[in-house]
């Protein structure tokens, strides 16, 4: 066995730190090192987008991530996305709408959505389903995911804080 | 996987050090290509040089006197996050935009996909229709070789064993000059081209002053297609003119038949798409300065 490596990072928010060898991916590391299991494995070869977390912000396929590159980064998983016992929008809305079958795409399509939504708070029907296309869903129901992400999009915007125009205060 | 050694320099000195010390280095850009062949074994790879850390290697600048430096270490989405090169180098954004997905997007570098030395590669035909050039650097110095003079066969590159790609410059766009380009793929997305245009064009008034027309995924290397070029140098651009032009680059191809397509389709859509590809490029050359 190689020499391990000692790896400094955030991961969802909390300073963290673990040991790999150079040749264990991210994903390898989340799921077997770290106990994060909600990241998944589909493809191993970023195609199907079931392990998507965010790198620094930016939607990667932790398959294709070695952990030993994630040192001094960023790193967000879908465990980092409720708050507590609270889900996130775009969790609640996967559950109103039923945009999930068998569930194993569904943390990638989450943790991608936010990617997504992060950045452009108002996409389009388009938008949507071009910025999740490095997910795949082998159940096929797409169009639930797009809606509940459509839904989770308006229910964040109706949250945001708005910048007041007027000049009485409340 | 086999195990690996794993380096990140923070300097191009020592990267290079690194790579020349060894037979079995690679080096790691955004990894969507080699960590896929070494855990295939495809790759003997035996230690991986991570460039990212390098500062000068993260360089995405653009100025009009010295055009754009393309760090080697810098991912695909930052392109088409800057409204600057969006609006100068349309045609390269196209490129770089068809790369893969989002998650690939993310981590995919301009400069990998080149030193992939793939036939089908998206951005190299862009990149040698601007007239890019890679700057290089290796154990005897620096050096630097115009695009089309980069990728020598399937996956084979002119880095001499050693040697680092540091940078893609893309010169700045003449006056009433745009590029533009395109690819076929039978699905809407997320395919490996069965041929890919770019092209560049100048105009003066109506007259086209110069012109660059590259093929791709129609040879072993992407095809700088002078003779398409010529045919339309001098010309209004007219229909007459774009039909030569795709006469020209239809000769100049010389695409096989595999699983994606048969050669004498490759070569038809070839004609096709070096007229929509000089069409669109004359377009956007009309509406600029």
């Amino acid at each position: 066995m190689s020499k391990k490596t000692h790896v400094s990072l955030t991961l969802n928010g909390e300073a963290t730190e673990f040991l790999c060898e150079p040749r264990q991916t991210l994903l390898e590391v989340l799921r077997d090192e770290l106990d994060l299991t909600g990241s998944k494995e589909g493809c191993a070869t970023g195609d199907c987008g079931a392990c998507s977390v965010l790198l620094d912000g930016h939607v990667v396929c932790a398959c294709l991530v070695l952990a030993v590159e994630t040192d001094a980064r960023s790193v967000t998983t879908i465990e980092g996305l409720a708050d507590g016992d609270k889900l996130h929008p775009l969790q609640t809305a996967f559950l109103e709408h039923a945009a999930l079958q068998c569930g194993i795409c569904t943390p990638g399509f989450l943790v991608a959505a936010k990617a997504l939504l992060d950045r452009n708070p108002d996409p389009s029907e388009y938008e949507v389903r071009y910025e999740l296309a490095g997910n795949l869903c082998r159940c096929t129901g797409y169009d639930k995911i797009v809606r509940a992400v459509l839904a989770a999009a308006a229910t964040m915007r109706d949250a945001a804080p708005r910048v007041r125009t007027g000049t009485t205060g409340t | 996987m086999h195990e690996i050694q794993y380096s990140a320099p923070s300097s191009v000195a020592e990267a290079v050090g690194l790579l020349a010390a060894s037979e079995v280095v690679r080096v790691l850009g955004g990894g969507t290509d080699l960590l896929i062949q070494l855990r295939a074994g495809t790759s003997q790879a035996r230690h991986l040089i991570d460039v990212k850390r390098i500062a000068e290697l993260d360089v995405l600048a653009f100025d009009a006197t010295h055009g754009l430096r393309i760090g080697a270490a810098v991912a695909c989405h930052r392109l088409a996050a800057d409204p600057v090169v969006r609006a100068t180098y349309p045609g390269l954004v196209e490129a770089t935009t068809l790369i893969g997905s989002t998650q690939i997007q993310s981590r995919a570098t301009i400069a990998g996909n080149l030193c992939n030395g793939s036939p089908a590669a998206d951005t190299t035909p862009a990149l040698i229709a601007l007239g890019a050039v890679c700057e290089l650097a290796g154990p005897n110095g620096r050096r630097e070789i115009p695009a089309e003079s980069f990728v020598l066969a399937p996956g084979r590159t002119a880095l001499a064993p050693g040697e680092l790609l540091v940078a893609i410059r893309v010169p700045p766009p003449a006056a009433k000059s745009a590029d533009c380009y395109q690819r076929f793929i039978p699905r809407n997305e997320m395919d490996i081209a069965v041929v890919g245009v770019g092209a560049a064009i100048t105009l003066n008034g109506e007259r086209c002053t110069a012109a660059r027309v590259v093929l791709g995924a129609v040879g072993p290397t992407p095809l700088l297609a002078s003779e398409a070029a010529q045919a339309l140098v001098g010309t209004t651009l007219d229909d007459a003119a774009l039909a030569r032009a795709a006469e020209a680059a239809m000769h100049a191809a010389r695409p096989i038949s595999d699983m994606r397509a048969p050669a004498a389709y490759r070569r038809e859509i070839t004609g096709v798409l070096t007229r929509r590809v000089v069409a669109e490029a004359a377009r956007r050359a009309r509406g600029r300065a």
